[in-house]
């Protein structure tokens, strides 16, 4: 027995050191990664971002130097603080707060310290780095605009955050990445891909020299530059034209489906959110609940589209075979439906109205009649209603349009299974939805569903799923925006429609907004808007809403304008729909007085008024207001 | 076999192999931990491996020696070895030099020897003589306490140069002692000895106190059958309770801080956090090093010359008693744990060895070369991956050092000589 005794303490030591070993090595090893590896410090060559070109090739956003000053907090020696802090320009108390927060981050993986110092700043800080054990500056390359316009476009970058981080391990803390607009549809191609070089260090944290002789090295790859389709004159002309007041233009070619202007208003100088202001800035945009300068209109306004939207209800009207191009309807200043003669009123003017006048004077009773018909026209509604949807939504409505920004909403079109949840106890029928008919009712869209719709008209019933991106570093782009979407309307139907459309300028509704030698084709509206204000739905004034195209034939652009609370449709968003078109297709304004009863109007007044706690008027009854001469210079100064 | 060849050496080439394994691995080792940029030549005199190539060459003429040596001269003259390996010891204390503390070395031209190195083969061999001694009977007291004087002697003497670690190896021959009969209450007196310091350090005193007279009076009065006298469990509990003081005094009067701090360590008794951080990175930075280095090089190591943290050096002390964390990284789980493997099996087949041994010389030297071995083998490796308080003491075969190399390259194959013998014995 007594010899057993160290052999099997022997034994039983050998595997007390075997299940450490897998413990330590196995167990709780995670793989080898060399990024986590404190042993190597890793220092990264960040590439040019590509630069950003728009459709007539000017340079949009280019680049520019910055340095961060980088902390690994665990590296950090005793340092002469207040020097430290004068040298960059920061409090003691910052200090403290700044290592904290790196130190909760990581103690060992950099973070940064103080970001995008100047270039003054830079040259006296980086004689004295040295001292600074712990602390390094990281050259990074910010954006440089080289406009003022399209920040909602162009979006801007921003330091990485920890949900960035965990998902894609590309990025550091501290590392740049796309946020907004094409920065963040295009991340990957314009951030190229970063360098690394790894340096051994020994344990006083000295470099030793490059890592296996630097074979794992890599240099970095430059972003690609990229062509947008915006024209930017005409961004330009667009951000001016919607100064003082809030809303979008989306204009696009019918051709290709390439976004020609996407107009947020109010919009920012995109430079403002570069640089050691850019955090005070932006806090600033983000808080102005009023304008929302961040959130862009063209893409995001959902509202009811109005008038605009009774073309498509005349197309599926002739697509079901409800009507005809001669069918008429007699307009008693609106159209008397229902067993307890519910009426819905109308402006036109009365009289007996064809499917030509219909659309010019946007009668109410004549698209009430076709909508009705059409639904009918199937014993059921909710078929009747599903055939109807199918049809609308053929046009790009009532879903995401999958264009290349990564924000959108997916507006609203009704269909049977819609309305059955709705009225799940009794039969509902045409008549009771019968708002949908002249774009009310449960109809939701966005400004760029608009815009594509008119394309789509404009087309004769196809359109290109609408997109910023034209090129990246000349490639041609993605095959999903050069297939086209064909409209369930038959081509023929569109001539009568387009007619009409061509005749709100020649004799309808937009009939003062004419463009001397263009033949534009448009559409006014005009969206009821409600908003609570102490818990009361109050009604403000109208949104004013324009759609149009032209030339008639062979359509170069076609355009939605949202004005909101600009009353009715031809007052603001039909003026700024017609010289954006003449600024496109002519390069020059003729009709100036348009330009500058636009120029010379505000409706910061309509906007103040839901906070202004008193009782206001609206529509009609609310007064204009301009702004004076000296004010109006200052604006087409600013941009 | 022919008549004029009557004597038959059949060296176990177990043992040697795994001696050879294990002292290449050793050295590939020591190169990877001590090179700095390119190697030019491996026999390079101003590093370390070129310098422990040079002794491992050396060791083949040791070797060569140590076996044409008859092998009766072990025995007849393991007195005399022993006394000039006591002498060496002394002459310390003079001539020596004094490296990390210790007065461990002698220095003789451009190198050094540490001659406790070699005192545990002649300890070794003095044990093993003065036991098999036909006169000395193991279970007598008195025998007990001569042969203890044995050991006491040169483990004292070192423990005088400042170097703890080596003198704790000499416990290694409680084995020896128990292997060759002492009574079992040693190994219960032992035990009790270990079970106590460490919960009196983990605990406390008084509770340590309280717990153990609890358990001894309840044992009396409910399992024992004879409840005559109260004398003994109150002797017991007494001398627990002296036991438990010493222990305490010694522990906060006589260990050295550093020792007191890795033991606290070791035992997780310092609680505050702040100031456990700052033990990780000041007293035990070596530990947390070589546990990272051990654990970074996952199951399959990052390949020889390509451990990031041995390139660094961020191990202290990496080629010689941290060697084993360069094995960690650079050869993984596979590579750590064949080298615990071999060690296993090296240390099972010299004690295998002994008990086939007819002299009773042979066995207990054997058994004594065993016990030195894994002695070094458990106390290097645990302290490495942190499962032992730190004590500075080599890997065999592995750690840079001559003399050490030396040291156990004699231990070993004085007794593969013995065991060669084993044959001619009677």
């Amino acid at each position: 027995m007594r010899r057993l005794l160290l052999f099997s303490i022997v034994v039983l030591v050998g595997f007390v050191f075997l299940t450490r070993l897998f413990y330590l090595q196995v167990y709780s090893s995670e793989p080898y990664d060399l990024y986590n590896d404190n042993a190597i410090r890793k220092v990264f060559h960040y590439p040019k971002r590509g630069y950003v070109y728009d459709r007539n090739n000017k340079l949009l956003v280019a680049n520019q130097p910055s340095y961060d000053v980088m902390i690994i907090p665990r590296e950090v020696l005793p340092l002469d603080t207040i020097e430290f802090c004068s040298l960059l320009k920061i409090t003691k108390k910052d200090f403290k707060k700044k290592f904290k927060k790196a130190n909760t981050y990581s103690p060992r993986l950099p973070s940064p310290f103080v970001p995008q110092l100047s270039k003054k700043d830079y040259a006296v800080l980086s004689e004295k780095m040295r001292k600074y054990e712990g602390f390094y500056i990281q050259k990074r390359s910010l954006r440089d605009y080289q406009t003022t316009i399209g920040a909602n476009v162009l979006g801007f970058i921003m330091e990485t955050n920890q949900g960035d981080i965990s998902k894609d391990s590309y990025y550091q803390m501290g590392d740049l990445i796309g946020k907004q607009g094409i920065e963040v549809a295009y991340e990957n191609n314009l951030r190229g891909e970063k360098g690394v070089k790894f340096i051994q260090k020994d344990r006083f944290n000295r470099d030793l020299g490059p890592y296996k002789n630097g074979e794992k090295d890599t240099i970095p790859t430059p972003g690609k530059d990229i062509t947008i389709t915006i024209d930017s004159q005409l961004q330009e002309y667009g951000e001016l034209l919607m100064q003082n007041k809030i809303g979008g233009i989306v204009a696009i070619e019918p051709k290709s489906g390439e976004i020609l202007a996407l107009v947020s208003a109010p919009s920012y100088n995109p430079n403002m959110l570069v640089g050691r202001e850019r955090s005070s800035n932006y806090t600033k945009l983000y808080n102005d609940s009023i304008h929302l300068p961040l959130i862009d209109k063209g893409l995001l306004r959902m509202h009811e589209p109005g008038s605009p939207f009774k073309s498509l209800v005349a197309l599926a009207a002739l697509q079901e075979g409800v009507i005809t191009n001669n069918t008429t309807v007699t307009c008693y200043d609106g159209y008397t439906y229902g067993r307890n003669n519910r009426k819905m009123g109308c402006h036109c003017g009365g009289g007996t109205r064809n499917l030509n006048t219909g659309i010019s004077k946007s009668c109410n009773a004549y698209f009430a009649h076709a909508y009705r018909k059409s639904i009918e026209k199937y014993e059921d509604a909710t078929h009747g209603m599903d055939v109807w949807s199918n049809h609308i939504k053929s046009f790009g409505l009532g879903n995401y349009l999958g264009y290349d920004l990564n924000i959108g909403k997916k507006g609203n079109i009704p269909d049977g299974n819609y309305y059955d949840k709705w009225y799940p106890d009794f039969r509902w029928q045409a008549t009771t939805v019968l708002s949908n008919a002249i774009g009310q009712g449960e109809i939701l869209v966005t400004p760029i569903q608009l815009a594509n719709m008119t394309a789509a008209i404009a087309n004769r019933g196809y359109f290109y799923t609408p997109h910023i991106i034209k090129s990246i570093d000349g490639e041609i782009i993605n095959k999903k925006y050069t297939t086209k979407h064909q409209t369930t309307i038959n081509k023929r139907h569109f001539e009568p429609v387009i007619n009409g459309l061509f005749d709100v300028y020649n004799k309808g509704t937009a009939s003062f907004l004419k463009i001397p030698g263009i033949d534009i084709c448009g559409k006014t509206g005009t969206a009821e808007n409600f908003t609570k204000i102490d818990n009361q739905r109050t009604q403000l004034t109208d949104h004013s809403i324009f759609v149009a195209f032209a030339p008639k034939d062979n359509p170069k652009i076609a355009i939605a304008v949202l004005v909101e609370n600009g009353y009715f449709g031809a007052r603001f968003a039909g003026r700024i729909a017609s010289l954006m078109i003449e600024k496109y297709i002519k390069g020059t304004i003729s009709r100036t007085d348009l330009e500058t009863w636009i120029l010379e109007h505000s409706l910061e007044h309509e906007y103040s008024k839901p906070f202004s706690n008193k009782p206001f008027k609206i529509n009609a009854n609310s007064k204009l207001m301009k702004i004076s001469d000296s004010e109006v210079k200052k604006q087409t100064l600013f941009k | 076999m022919s008549l004029n060849r009557n004597r038959n050496f059949k060296f176990d080439w177990i043992t040697i192999i795994l001696f050879l394994l294990l002292i290449s691995f050793g050295w590939i080792n020591i190169l990877s931990a001590s090179a700095q940029g390119e190697v030019l030549s491996y026999l390079d005199m101003s590093t370390p491996y070129g310098k422990q190539l040079v002794f491992i060459l050396f060791t083949v003429l040791l070797i060569i020696v140590v076996l044409s040596i008859e092998a009766k001269f072990y025995e007849r003259f393991a007195s005399i070895i022993y006394l000039i390996s006591i002498m060496s010891l002394l002459g310390l204390f003079i001539f020596g030099k004094t490296v990390n503390g210790a007065t461990s070395w002698y220095g003789i031209g451009g190198f050094t020897l540490q001659p406790s190195e070699f005192a545990k083969f002649a300890t070794a061999l003095a044990v093993a003589k003065y036991i098999s001694d036909l006169q000395t009977n193991i279970k007598n007291i008195k025998d007990q306490l001569k042969t203890a004087l044995i050991i006491f002697i040169p483990a004292f003497l070192i423990l005088l140069q400042n170097d703890a670690g080596s003198t704790l190896v000499y416990a290694a021959f409680f084995f020896v002692f128990y292997r060759e009969g002492v009574p079992q209450l040693y190994l219960m007196l032992v035990l009790s000895v270990l079970t106590l310091s460490i919960s009196v350090l983990k605990f406390s005193v008084i509770s340590v106190c309280i717990v153990v007279t609890l358990i001894v009076f309840l044992h009396h009065f409910f399992i024992k059958k004879n409840k005559s006298s109260l004398y003994k469990p109150f002797l017991i509990s007494l001398s627990c309770l002296i036991f438990s003081f010493g222990v305490h005094l010694f522990y906060n009067n006589i260990l050295q801080t550093h020792q007191q701090n890795r033991i606290s360590l070791w035992l997780r008794l310092e609680k505050d956090p702040e100031k456990l951080q700052k033990m990780k990175r000041t007293i035990s930075y070596n530990l947390n090093e070589s546990e990272k280095a051990i654990s970074s090089g996952g199951f399959s190591g990052k390949g020889f010359l390509e451990g990031t943290r041995t390139i660094g050096k961020f191990v202290p002390e990496q080629h010689t008693d941290y060697i084993f964390s360069t094995v960690g990284e650079e050869w993984g789980f596979l590579g750590s744990s064949t080298v615990v493997i071999l060690f296993i099996f090296l240390i099972l087949r010299v004690l295998y060895l002994s008990e086939l041994q007819k002299s009773q010389f042979s066995r207990v030297y054997g058994y004594s070369v065993a016990s030195i071995l894994f002695f070094h083998f458990m106390i290097n490796i645990g302290m490495v991956m942190g499962l032992i308080p730190t004590v500075g003491i080599p890997l065999p075969f592995f750690s840079y050092g001559g003399s050490g190399l030396w040291g156990f390259t004699i231990l070993l194959f004085v007794f593969i000589k013995l065991d060669a013998n084993r044959i001619n014995e009677w």
